[in-house]
Order: structure tokens, then C-alpha cells, then sequence
């Protein structure tokens, strides 16, 4: 199939995808279908549909990727910030038992290598570092002075940033190779997570199937821990 | 099948573990009935159309059926671990196999019920090269396969069409990802094994259906073909 026959064919379906998606947004498509096309060339290995429609409704880019595409690698970026620090804040305090610093210290340098991999992918629209406390507003005073704490923490933060890209991954849908880092950085999140929680004597998994979070399920979860 | 696709776009995430994955369930059973709405046995009679081998089809049902054959092949594996114990195996470890072996039916189920008519015959394991008594034989495979059904699903992901798809395979993916670290902690506890290949990016590693199948070839008997598969 052609490029524009495939752009074609899905603006002329647009309509009826978007009645499922928001109903807003499809009341404006109509005036909206050059947008649509040229936001589909432009677009190449991400031309299709769910993240066309992103691009239609934002038309807002950033190294040519759609605001919706955006929104969601600074969500994820934004959790990276908060499991990075954490854990090289932990690392540098030296309460972590020696048996379990090479667990620890490899995942802490997996989540620094996922802020800069999404931050090679944003480039300039990249979030900035917020600002975090991690005793989650006095809920865990002692979370760098005592494994117990750190680890039910880390455990949370583990299973959240699983949640949360499984939640948005369906939304990257047909996005190819962004699709792709995205689905190879969930699976390393629910290696740590497993790990995490055989090291606290926990189950490793609570089933044959995990579940998403939604994106207001994580902010709400992640939320205590972010100053500002 | 549009509609069923936006659904899931909109919904995914807000109810409970079960309802979700009964939901899932539900709404792949009811997109495999779209598709079977052609000739009944059909797509059965083309599987083995390639010269005996089973060939997975393609588009959506071809990754689907990928992810089938390969739950499969871990369901069967793990079954036979199950019912004959290799010397020495601790309660800890028994109580791993036995979640892994339960995890890997449920997924083999979820697959066969959401491609209906579409799905692949059974396939039949080839395990002679496995020595089921030997904890480190068992070990080894099971950490290779589950490293192997990680890569896969990430390989894979990217052909998936249908978003309610993609969320039922991202469902099941973490759980392989689980199994595989603590499989790896099982060999060699609290290094950085549990982690597996990660490259100096910090991604898991994503293989194409191409290597998936050569790696998996030794361990099934019954040929399979992948020609409509990127």
C-alpha cells in the first residue's frame, strides 16, 4: 500500500475511530482532515492510527513527534527522574546491606540510562527534574537510613513504572521503534520489581496477568513523592 | 473492530486485575470473530499448507498466533518440570515452578480462546535435549526460554495493529520478564543476573520472529513457518 493511500484510507476512517476516543475531537475532524493528511506523511513509520490522531489533535511537535507522543515519553521521563535519584541518593548513604548493593546498584543505573535515553528521544521538548521528596511528606522518615523502608519504597516505585508504561504503550500503538524503547524499558522495570520483591521475602508476581495503571493512577501514586 | 480497538484505548487500566484481563479476554474473543467471520477451518487448512509446517498467518492473528505457539511451548515445558520434580528442588523453587506453570497455561488459554478458530493446531514439543532430573538443565532452559518469550514480546509489539492487542501482550510480557529475573536470581542470587541483557541504554532485549523461531526451532518438534511475519 501506498503512503497516501494509507493516509487515505485512514482519515476516511478517522471519523468513526474517533467517536470512541473523544467525542470533541471528533466533532472538529472535519475541518480538520488537510491537518490530518499532512501530519500522516510527515509522520512515516509513526503513521497510524492512534498516534495519527494524537498528531491531529495537538498539532504540536517536537523533533517531529506529535504532542501526544510528547505528553507521554515526559511522563515516563518524569518517573525516571524520580527512580533515578532515589536510588543514587540511596547508593551514597550507605545504609544498603552489602549483599544486596549489586542489585541495587544495578538498577540504579538502568533508570539513569532511561532518563538519558528519553532524553535523547525528547531532545529540547524534554520536562525539566522536579524536585523530590522521597520521605514522601514525613510518611517515610526513614527512607535512606533503613533497608525495610527503602525497599517497600522501591518496591512501589518498581510496579508503579511498570503500571504506567503498559498503561501507555497501547497508546504508542503502530509507533515502531518509540514503541519499541518503550516496551523494552517496561520489561526491565518488571525485572527490578520482581527482584525487588523477592529480596523484601514477597511473591515475585501477583498473577499470569499484570495490570496497567492509567495515567492519573500513577500520578497519584508518584505524586507524594514530587516537592515540586 | 475499530471500535473495539478505541474502547480498550479509552478504558485500559481503570478496573480491577480480573475485570481487566476478563475484559481483554473478552474483547480478543470478540475481535477473533470478526476476523472468522470467512469460511469456517479456512485459516486451519492453510496452517498447514507450507509442507506439513504450521504456518502462524499474518497481521494481527500472525503475531497472535506467535505469542501462542511460543506459550505453548513454555506451558509444556513447564508441566513436565511440575510433574517430574528434578532431585533437590527446594520449597522455594517449587513454589516458583508451580506460579510459572500456572502463569504459562493461563496465558496458553488466553491466546487459544482469543483466536478462536484462527489459532494454530497443538503444537508437539521436542524436549530430548532437556534432562528434567538435573536442576541445572531445568534452570538453565527455563531462564532461556523466559529471556527468549521477553525478547520476543518486545520484538514483536511493534507489528501489533490493534491496540487491545498490544495491552493484553504488554499484560503478559511483565509477567515473562518476572519469571525470567528470578529464574536468573535462581542461578545466580542477588548479582546482576536478574537483569538479563540490558544494553548500556537500559533496554531489554527484542528480538524478531526470525530469531525467536531459530531459537525455539530444537525444542519443537512440529515445523513452523513465519513467512507473513515482519
Amino acid at each position: 500500500m501506498t503512503q497516501s493511500s494509507m493516509t487515505n484510507e485512514i482519515a476516511a476512517a478517522a471519523p468513526t475511530i474517533l467517536d470512541g476516543i473523544d467525542p470533541d475531537l471528533a466533532t472538529h475532524l472535519g475541518s480538520k482532515r488537510e491537518i490530518f493528511r499532512n501530519v500522516a506523511t510527515k509522520l512515516g513509520v509513526l503513521a497510524t492510527t492512534p498516534v495519527i490522531l494524537a498528531a491531529a489533535s495537538s498539532e504540536a511537535f517536537a523533533q517531529g513527534l506529535p504532542r501526544q507522543v510528547t505528553d507521554i515519553l515526559n511522563f515516563a521521563l518524569t518517573l525516571e527522574y524520580l527512580e533515578d535519584e532515589f536510588y543514587r541518593t540511596a547508593l551514597s548513604s550507605n545504609f544498603i546491606p552489602e549483599r544486596y548493593y549489586e542489585v541495587f546498584n544495578t538498577i540504579s543505573r538502568h533508570e539513569s540510562e532511561h532518563v538519558s535515553t528519553l532524553k535523547g528521544a525528547l531532545g529540547g521538548a524534554a520536562v525539566a527534574k522536579p524536585r523530590f521528596d522521597f520521605t514522601a511528606r514525613g510518611k517515610y522518615p526513614d527512607i535512606f537510613r533503613n533497608f525495610r523502608t527503602f525497599a517497600l519504597v522501591s518496591q512501589t516505585l518498581e510496579e508503579t513504572g511498570v503500571a504506567a508504561y503498559k498503561g501507555q504503550a497501547p497508546k504508542l500503538t503502530g509507533g515502531g521503534q518509540l514503541l519499541t524503547t518503550a516496551l523494552r524499558i517496561h520489561s526491565v522495570e518488571a525485572r527490578h520489581a520482581a527482584e525487588v520483591r523477592r529480596i523484601r521475602g514477597a511473591r515475585p508476581w501477583t498473577g499470569a496477568f499484570d495490570k496497567p495503571m492509567s495515567k492519573a493512577q500513577v500520578l497519584a501514586a508518584a505524586s507524594p513523592f514530587i516537592a515540586g | 473492530m475499530e471500535q473495539i480497538t478505541t474502547q480498550s484505548l479509552n478504558s485500559s487500566g481503570d478496573h480491577s486485575s480480573r475485570r481487566s484481563v476478563l475484559k481483554w479476554a473478552a474483547m480478543a474473543a470478540a475481535s477473533a470473530a470478526v476476523f472468522g467471520v470467512d469460511v469456517p477451518g479456512l485459516r486451519l487448512t492453510e496452517a498447514f499448507a507450507q509442507g506439513g509446517a504450521v504456518d502462524l498467518g499474518g497481521g494481527d492473528v500472525g503475531v497472535l498466533n506467535y505469542a501462542y505457539a511460543l506459550e505453548q511451548l513454555e506451558a509444556a515445558f513447564y508441566t513436565q518440570v511440575v510433574a517430574t520434580p528434578y532431585q533437590g528442588m527446594s520449597g522455594y523453587e517449587r513454589s516458583v515452578l508451580h506460579d510459572i506453570r500456572d502463569h504459562e497455561v493461563a496465558h496458553r488459554a488466553f491466546f487459544a480462546k482469543a483466536l478462536g478458530r484462527r489459532r494454530i493446531p497443538n503444537l508437539k514439543p521436542n524436549f530430548s535435549a532437556i534432562n528434567f532430573a538435573s536442576r541445572q538443565s531445568v534452570l538453565s532452559t527455563a531462564s532461556t526460554f523466559e529471556d527468549l518469550g521477553v525478547a520476543a514480546y518486545n520484538g514483536g509489539g511493534a507489528a501489533i495493529r490493534n491496540p487491545a492487542y498490544l495491552a493484553a501482550a504488554g499484560s503478559i510480557v511483565s509477567v515473562e520478564a518476572r519469571h525470567a529475573a528470578i529464574l536468573r536470581d535462581l542461578i545466580d542470587p542477588l548479582s546482576s543476573s536478574f537483569a538479563g541483557d540490558v544494553d548500556f541504554s537500559g533496554l531489554d532485549v527484542a528480538k524478531p520472529p526470525s530469531q525467536v523461531l531459530a531459537a525455539a526451532a530444537p525444542f519443537v518438534a512440529t515445523p513452523i513457518s513465519a513467512t507473513q511475519l515482519p
